[in-house]
């Protein structure tokens, strides 16, 4: 909650006139009730038509200026709480770009999108209403009693111990209530998510004759909803009698004072009035503030689900200091060697390791395959290669630097990248291919789409490499999108290409011609291929057998079809031996 | 929706509400009772200002009788207030509770066909929001409306009685706030569509942002995507402002009439005070029906879309309460299923204009292993929602062990077999409970044994609470491989006469495959299987291949005779071999 405010303090002026405008505004409304107080008791009482026409053009008056005040209250309270929560918008856009691929998971994509939408929108609304109203509703029932004091100070201690009743009445039924409208909030959102993950799961539900449990676990959770609204609502179906009867019971007392008031010559037949008028405003401005304690009490769990989203860890990957030159980019026919030691890593911080003890030397240039089962770990080493994620023991240095000593966005000019689903973002053809920064131009676009066999493709569209991307990618194929994931990766010519079992759409042909183009690449880049089929580590210069985390074979094909049983089953149960030998 | 439409609804609506005919009368009654009374206080305190008129002049008797049955009133309104409130909320609330059950009982009988082909979201959000509009704009909207009438004609009522000439000012000029009102929100109506157009864009945006944020990251592309973020915002931003503020002119407008009604009505009824044509205290009453009197006008004209919004709330889940139910009529019960299963001449298709199955015929003896083999999209899941009735065939018969399907209990046909799709799907519950599904009185040691038979047990007791992990789409990733092995590994702990398995493995790597082979060898043995495979060697073991294109099955024998036959299937085996070799 509390960062809210730091955002305000940008537009603290504005944040401070806003208020200030509504309560001046509030201040011709007190008027209102002295004016009429004086027609009755001057102009009617004196029979003094003249006056009575006065009276009602200041009365015309308080309401034009009320109106212009309120209206540039209006606005301010408008523009604090539109800016304020674009800030908030951007900053956490900005946020969640920074947060680690592990933290995003962990938090869930739908909900990062809720918070920077809904959750932020309730904020908008709730600084918006509180500058129009927080502070003018207990102004106008300070006022009022302050004017009841000005009127007729006796009287005026029954305004006192109205006030004080009603704010203990409203203090305790929203004491009683507010919390529990949070957990209305949280049953009604099992209701939905039993509703759609029972017609996900419709097929197996009806397979596995899950009907009755279904229907009845269902129906507890209703019933627990609707047990709580009707409770709550119980009670806050008091609010709106009980604060009722303690100001009208406050207006029967206040006349019945006043009564001798006048009959001992205090006050006059129009002050009663006055009075009766300003305990109405007060029951008024009491039902708007109990309103607006509501929407509040919406908005502050919304604004500390954003807080708690930008307190999260930007990134905990281990930077020193912001290496940007030493690996060379383009030009030299040099990358350097990338050296595996020791590299252990776990996701979730526990003991059990999701990658245990790797070892290995990558020489500049060379191919590495790494194969293994679902869940072994390739993926997870190249991860760390990048730099993606920090590596839990062990270290990895490209030319003898620790990557984590890289500026990150030097190191994605360094890698390409081919992630294992095809993603690419709405824009244009050209606008993904320009996606790592490197600014090329149309011959270096249409060189990559060549090398990834996308060129065909792409020029056949009327566009050519302008034609239009749609979100997703979804006015490509498959294949089509595969391919253009690959030229991406290989635009700016980067030093270490990793492909990420990323030819699993293409045809047979398409990935032959693909393997070949890439194998031989001008600028001679280091390939890591990672695999589940043998067929796509075959010629790599060395292999590196994955199971479960552990290396259990590195070397190339013809050493591990020798020693290393894992990698025998992986080729073997794409090659069934009779059919291999016949080769 | 047109209008007789609409009144079927209503009418429909009627006698869903007739359970709660006497709590909706006894709110009736409470609703028109606190219209009275609220309405006879502004006319008591007048009553009252008139017996205070100067030093002695006091009429002590009339005033104390005033202020009892002011203090009557107030306390009368207390409890009728309270009353409805309560009704009403009772009401409201039970209302939208058997709503949301009867449409998801509906859910769990409703033809797959409706499931399959209707968003899913849509009737999360019936079943959710609607029944919630439904019944808050429903019953909230007939309380105020009925009671916002009520007030008004009561209003115009007391005032006339005071004064008529005052009266009519205010009867007249009212409406001219609310045309005002209307005016304004007319032509603010188009910053909100702007708004709403930009706020949907920043929001793809960041929805494709998040998705792709590991290429984001990869490329290092963050900061060039807060700036194109923060042009979008800029805008979103400029066109709120102006939505907000210029709707927010709407009650300061209105405010600005009414005060001006109010100046008018103190300057008249001062005027004809003098003339001893109304008391002060009469004129008191009438102020303060003129300052309430508009309120009732604002809330009116929302209700209407309101109500007309609740109808048509209603109207969708009266569609889904009504939808078509499975056909569940069989009495025939199954023992000791050996597992032969035979198709006769039959024809089925999704949509009545597109030929699919047609005159298929198939016989499977017990304990036979099917395999079903085609190109995409040509029905080869179709054969397994025909075999559980998720879809019921138009024409032909299929029976189990002599018996047509349909003569079964459809809880104890699916019970029959063991299924694993393509398309894993887990409860939001632990592992644990996730694999008992199929048999609840499971130990924990059987648990464990299955999952270390499908490979699964080394994953989850990697999991952050081993078996009692939560599976739920936040913070447990598992991979599709990894969903897939669990779900073999609940069918593996209650194993049916039958089984089928669809893609059953089409996410596991073929070492993990294989690793599991002997499980999945173990799971058939003696089983009738239908298995829908792409894999070479899976299909190969089988002992009867099904070849299927276009919907009908066009080759059917062993994997040699239909290698010999030198037709569909001969054909994609060389090419998928020559693929999985090359």
């Amino acid at each position: 909650m509390s960062f809210v405010l730091n955002y305000l303090k940008k537009y603290k002026i504005k944040a401070f006139l806003a208020p200030l405008f509504k309560m001046l505004e509030a201040v011709f409304e007190l008027l209102v009730p002295l004016v009429m107080a004086s027609i009755i008791n001057k102009g009617i009482a004196t029979s003094d038509t003249h006056y009575i026409i006065k009276m009602s053009g200041v009365l015309l008056l308080l309401a034009v200026v009320g109106l212009m005040f309120s209206i540039t209250a209006q606005y301010f309270s408008a523009y604090v709480a539109v800016f304020t929560a674009a800030e908030i918008r951007q900053a956490l856009f900005a946020k969640i770009m920074s947060l680690s691929q592990g933290t995003k998971e962990k938090i869930g994509e739908e909900v990062l999108t809720t918070r920077i939408t809904n959750d932020i929108n309730q904020i908008q609304n709730a600084i918006n209403m509180v500058l129009r109203l927080f502070l003018r509703s207990p102004f106008i029932v300070g006022g009022a009693i302050v004017m009841a004091f000005i009127v007729d100070i006796k009287s005026a201690f029954i305004f006192i111990l109205v006030v004080a009743l009603l704010s203990i009445i409203v203090y305790f039924i929203m004491r009683y209530t507010l919390p529990r409208y949070k957990t209305i909030a949280a049953r009604l959102e099992k209701v939905l998510h039993a509703v759609s993950e029972n017609l996900e799961g419709s097929r197996v539900l009806r397979a596995f004759c899950q009907v009755e449990q279904e229907k009845s676990g269902f129906e507890a959770k209703t019933g627990e909803l609707a047990t709580m609204q009707i409770n709550t609502g119980k009670i806050s179906a008091l609010l709106n009698p009980v604060t009722y009867v303690v100001v009208n019971l406050g207006i029967v007392v206040l006349i019945y004072v006043a009564m001798h008031r006048v009959d001992n010559g205090f006050i006059l037949q129009g002050d009663v009035v006055a009075l009766v008028n300003y305990m109405s405003q007060i029951l008024v401005e009491l039902i708007k503030l109990a309103n607006l304690i509501v929407l509040l009490m919406k908005a502050f769990p919304s604004a500390d689900r954003v807080q708690e989203l930008m307190e999260m860890k930007s990134d905990e990957r281990y930077f020193d200091n912001k290496l940007n030159d030493g690996l060379i980019i383009g030009g030299s026919n040099n990358p350097q060697a990338i050296s595996i030691k020791n590299v252990s890593f776990s996701y979730n911080g526990t003991a059990d390791m999701d990658l245990e003890d790797i070892s290995l030397e990558i020489p500049a240039g060379s191919t590495l395959g790494i194969i293994g089962g679902t869940g072994s770990g390739k993926s997870t080493l190249l991860k760390l290669l990048n730099h993606t994620y920090d590596v839990t023991k062990g270290a990895i240095e490209i030319g003898g630097t620790n990557v984590n000593q890289f500026d990150d966005s030097y190191l994605a000019k360094c890698f390409g990248i081919v992630p294992q689903k095809a993603y690419l973002f709405s824009g244009t053809v050209r606008s993904n291919m320009e996606m790592n920064g490197s600014e090329p131009d149309d011959r270096e676009i249409k060189s990559a789409l060549n090398i990834a066999q996308a060129l065909d493709f792409v020029e056949a569209k009327d566009g050519g490499i302008d034609t239009e991307v749609k979100g997703k990618g979804a006015n490509f194929s498959g294949g089509q999108r595969q391919r253009l994931t690959i030229a991406r990766a290989l635009v700016g010519q980067p030093k270490y290409i990793m492909l990420d079992d990323s030819a699993s759409a293409l045809d047979l042909a398409t990935e032959a011609k693909l393997k070949k183009a890439l194998m031989n690449l001008p600028w001679h880049p280091t390939l890591i291929i990672v695999s589940q089929r043998a067929s796509s580590v075959l010629e790599a210069d060395q292999i590196l057998v994955l199971d479960d985390g552990k290396c259990v074979g590195l070397g190339n094909h013809d050493k591990l079809i020798k020693d290393c049983e894992t990698y025998q089953e992986i080729y073997y149960c794409q090659y069934p031996r009779e059919e291999a030998v016949n080769e | 929706m047109n209008n007789k439409s609409q009144a079927n609804i209503l009418n429909r609506v009627l006698i869903e509400l007739k359970s709660y005919g006497i709590q909706i009368i006894l709110s009736i009654i409470c609703a028109l009772a606190t219209v009275y009374l609220t309405l006879r206080i502004p006319i008591l305190t007048g009553k009252a200002v008139d017996c205070i008129v100067a030093p002695g002049e006091i009429d002590y008797d009339n005033l104390i009788a005033v202020l009892q049955q002011m203090a009557v009133t107030v306390a009368a309104t207390f409890f009728t207030q309270w009353i409805m409130n309560r009704v009403n909320n009772a009401i409201t609330y039970s209302v939208t509770k058997s709503l949301r059950d009867r449409a998801f009982k509906k859910l769990q009988h409703m033809k797959l066909s409706q499931i399959d082909s209707h968003p899913h979201g849509d009737y999360v959000s019936r079943i959710v929001s609607d029944a919630d509009t439904f019944a808050d704009g429903l019953l909230m909207g007939f309380t105020q409306f009925f009671t916002g009438v009520l007030t008004i004609l009561g209003t115009i009522y007391f005032m006339l009685m005071i004064s008529v000439k005052i009266a009519l000012i205010v009867i007249i000029a009212t409406p001219l706030s609310l045309l005002l009102a209307k005016f304004i929100s007319e032509k603010t109506y188009k910053f909100f569509g702007e708004q709403a157009k930009l706020r949907g864009t920043e929001t793809s945006y960041i929805e494709e942002m998040i998705t792709g944020k590991n290429i984001v990251r990869n490329m290092d592309y963050e900061s060039r995507a807060i700036e194109e973020f923060e042009t979008m915002n800029n805008s979103l931003r400029d066109a709120s402002m102006k939505a907000t503020f210029y709707s927010s002119t709407v009650n300061p407008s209105t405010r600005l009439i009414n005060n001006i009604i109010y100046a008018a009505v103190g300057v008249f009824g001062a005027i004809m005070a003098i003339a001893g044509g109304i008391t002060v205290g009469g004129l008191t009453s009438f102020l303060s029906y003129a300052s309430t009197y508009a309120k009732p006008f604002n809330e009116i004209s929302g209700v209407i879309t309101e109500f007309q919004n609740a109808l048509a709330c209603a109207a969708r889940l009266f569609e889904m309460i009504d939808a078509e139910v499975e056909v569940d009529e069989g009495e025939q019960s199954l023992n000791e299923i050996e597992g032969n299963i035979e198709f006769k001449d039959v024809f089925f298709s999704y949509d009545k204009n597109k030929k699919l199955i047609e005159n298929l015929n198939l016989s499977v003896k017990s304990g036979q292993r099917i395999a079903i083999v085609g190109p995409t999209g040509a029905g080869k899941s179709t054969i397994i929602n025909l075999l559980m009735r998720f879809y019921d065939i138009d024409k032909g018969q299929i029976l189990i062990d002599g018996v047509d399907i349909r003569d079964i209990p459809i809880n104890d046909l699916r019970q029959s077999f063991g299924m694993v799709l393509q398309e894993t799907w887990l409860k939001n519950a632990s592992v644990k409970d996730n694999l008992k599904m199929a048999n609840p009185n499971a130990t924990d040691e059987e648990i464990m044994e299955a999952a270390k038979a499908t490979y699964a047990h080394s994953f989850i007791k990697r999991m952050p609470y081993g078996y009692d992990t939560i599976l739920s789409s936040v913070g447990v990733s598992l991979s599709q491989g990894q969903m897939q092995l669990l779900c073999i590994t609940r069918v593996m702990l209650n194993i049916p006469p039958m089984l089928i398995l669809d893609e059953a493995t089409s996410s596991i790597d073929t070492r993990t495959e294989q690793k599991i082979q002997s499980a999945f060898n173990k799971m058939m043995k003696g089983r009738t299987t239908f298995i829908v495979a792409h894999r070479l060697s899976t299909i190969r073991e089988a002992d009867v291949i099904l070849f299927v294109k276009d919907g009908s099955i066009v080759e059917q024998g062993s994997h040699k005779e239909l290698l010999q036959k030198n037709g569909f299937y001969a054909k994609l085996y060389q090419s998928q071999s020559k693929e999985e070799s090359a």
